[in-house]
């Protein structure tokens, strides 16, 4: 890919990413967002941080399929879209669902396991987000790495607060853990070499 | 001797998708989130200006005559009525709140037919025009309010379930009453597939203490907002029991039985510790993954609109307490 065509793509992923949420925001706020808005929007942007989660965690092994080194470079803008969709998430949590009653939010915290696991996800999101730099990247050295693993657990936390959301109808939530397992899968080797740095560590 | 050599074109029994499979692949495709933008655009107001689907079958809803009954009835706002058929809770037409109004425009209702039956002196069968005509109409408007922390108001037109009862005329034997939603998997697209259906095993079952069935607040209706009732709604007639979870307001009923024991009840069966045969609203028992002090009110007014308020005992409908002065309210959730 040509930085020419790099720099198109990554518009394309900046509109991609912020039209539909403003589009949702404004149909939301004219009530044409269903017949509950706030229902509708955090749908909307918890499945969408999901989504793009999984995109960003695509695109290394796909970088790697099509021998296309330079996709890696929209890598960390889709997972910063990801981190700032699930904050659109939580922030719409507290505006409009909880409409700022704080001493629930903290009850709804620890008393809820899946908000509880949804905010520990957000939470590792936020400390990738902001080690996100190439400065970061430089001064944490070896230890970046082992912390942008984190990203795993994070899927995992999320996948866990869909299902544990749902009434019933897990059919959703059990697709999204299908394509999740399948982008760790993708890592195989990755963990083969953990799994034996640690038995080795072990001995 | 007949051999039958495959032409590499052929297509193998294998290969074929299976037809549950084929049909179901709006909803496979919208479950991966393929259809989210596309969703979006089909919101209500975008439908009107929608010029390529073709015209489909409209579900019809014709006036009723009621009088209204203020004594049972709630001044405060009214959810408007587009809300009210838009935003539902019918898994039997799909588990999205907006499913139901899509899946049920070709649902059929006459010819009708709902039984009382079981312990009773005289079992009565009522078909379609016997729903609408057997008792006179009332407005009552009442607050509805979802075990999932979303409330309305809605005008009900209907008549007490106790007039119905009071003619079938209940043995002193009969304790509980049972109800039953209609199994038609051909017109129910949630019955034909668990994954439309949510995983519920149908046809879906409620039940209430005879008690309970017997409170002049427990509406059998037949109508909202002056209208007959829309099929997502729970056409032709739907139970209404203004004090209890909505999940409890069994829709489309064919069958109502009275029962000496405690009937199963649908949610119960699926999530026993989550959803309890009385499901009484009571703020200071919270469904075990959310709270239930608070609730949202459906209005007019969209995102910005502030509509959170705290959830009453009962609803805010006190005078059923006395039913359950002997119960521990926590226990018997």
């Amino acid at each position: 890919m040509s930085p020419g065509r790099l720099i198109w793509f990554k518009v394309l992923i900046h509109l991609g990413a912020l039209l539909p949420l403003i589009w949702t925001f404004y149909l939301a706020s004219i009530d044409q967002l269903g017949g509950d808005p706030v229902e509708s929007l955090l749908h909307f942007t918890g499945i969408s941080a999901f989504n793009l989660l999984l995109l960003s965690l695509l695109t290394s092994p796909l970088a790697k399929m099509l021998k296309q080194a330079a996709l890696i470079k929209v890598r960390r803008l889709l997972g910063l879209y990801a981190f700032f969709y699930a904050l659109v998430h939580f922030l719409s949590f507290i505006f409009f669902e909880l409409q700022f009653e704080w001493q629930f939010l903290i009850a709804e915290i620890i008393d809820r396991p899946y908000i509880t696991v949804g905010f520990v996800a957000l939470l590792i999101l936020f400390s990738l987000a902001l080690t996100s730099t190439r400065k970061s990247q430089i001064t944490l050295g070896k230890k970046w790495q082992a912390l942008h693993n984190w990203v795993y657990l994070a899927g995992i936390l999320i996948a866990l607060h869909y299902i544990w959301s749902v009434k019933s109808d897990i059919l959703q939530p059990v697709i999204y853990w299908v394509l999740l397992l399948l982008v760790l899968f993708m890592r195989k080797d990755k963990l083969d070499r953990w799994l034996k740095k640690r038995k080795k560590n072990l001995a | 001797m007949l051999i039958k050599v495959p032409k590499k074109s052929d297509i193998s029994e294998n290969m074929v998708t299976d037809q549950n499979v084929y049909q179901d692949r709006r909803n496979i495709l919208k479950s991966m989130g393929f259809f989210s933008a596309s969703a979006l655009l089909a919101s209500p107001s975008a439908k009107a200006i929608d010029w390529f689907s073709k015209k489909e079958k409209v579900f019809e809803t014709a006036p009723l005559t009621h009088n209204k009954a203020p004594s049972f009835s709630t001044d405060e706002t009214l959810t408007p009525e587009q809300k009210v058929i838009s935003h539902n809770n019918f898994y039997e037409f799909g588990t999205s709140k907006s499913d139901p109004i899509e899946n049920a425009q070709e649902f059929k209702v006459d010819p009708w037919s709902m039984t009382i039956e079981g312990l009773v002196e005289n079992p009565i069968t009522l078909g379609y025009d016997d729903l609408l005509s057997s008792f006179p109409l009332e407005e009552r408007i009442y607050r509805l309010r979802c075990v999932e922390a979303w409330s309305m108001v809605i005008p009900w037109n209907g008549f007490p379930l106790a007039s119905l009862l009071n003619k079938a005329k209940p043995l002193g034997s009969a304790k509980y009453v049972a109800f039953e939603t209609l199994y038609d998997p051909k017109q129910m697209p949630g019955q034909r597939s668990r994954f439309v259906g949510g995983g519920i095993d149908y046809p879906y079952v409620e039940g209430l203490r005879l008690d309970e069935a017997m409170h002049p607040l427990t509406l059998m209706s037949v109508g909202l907002y002056g209208k007959t009732l829309p099929a997502q709604n729970g056409a032709p007639i739907r139970l209404v029991v203004p004090w209890k979870y909505g999940f409890k307001s069994i829709k489309s009923v064919v069958k109502i039985k009275l029962t000496d024991r405690k009937p199963p009840t649908t949610w119960n069966i699926l999530a026993p510790r989550e959803y309890g045969f009385y499901a009484n609203v009571n703020p200071k028992v919270d469904h075990p993954r959310w709270s239930q002090a608070r609730e949202r009110r459906i209005t007019t007014g969209g995102l910005f609109s502030q509509n959170r308020i705290p959830t009453l005992p009962f609803n805010g409908y006190e005078e059923v307490a006395d039913l359950y002065k002997d119960l521990n309210l926590r226990r018997n959730y």
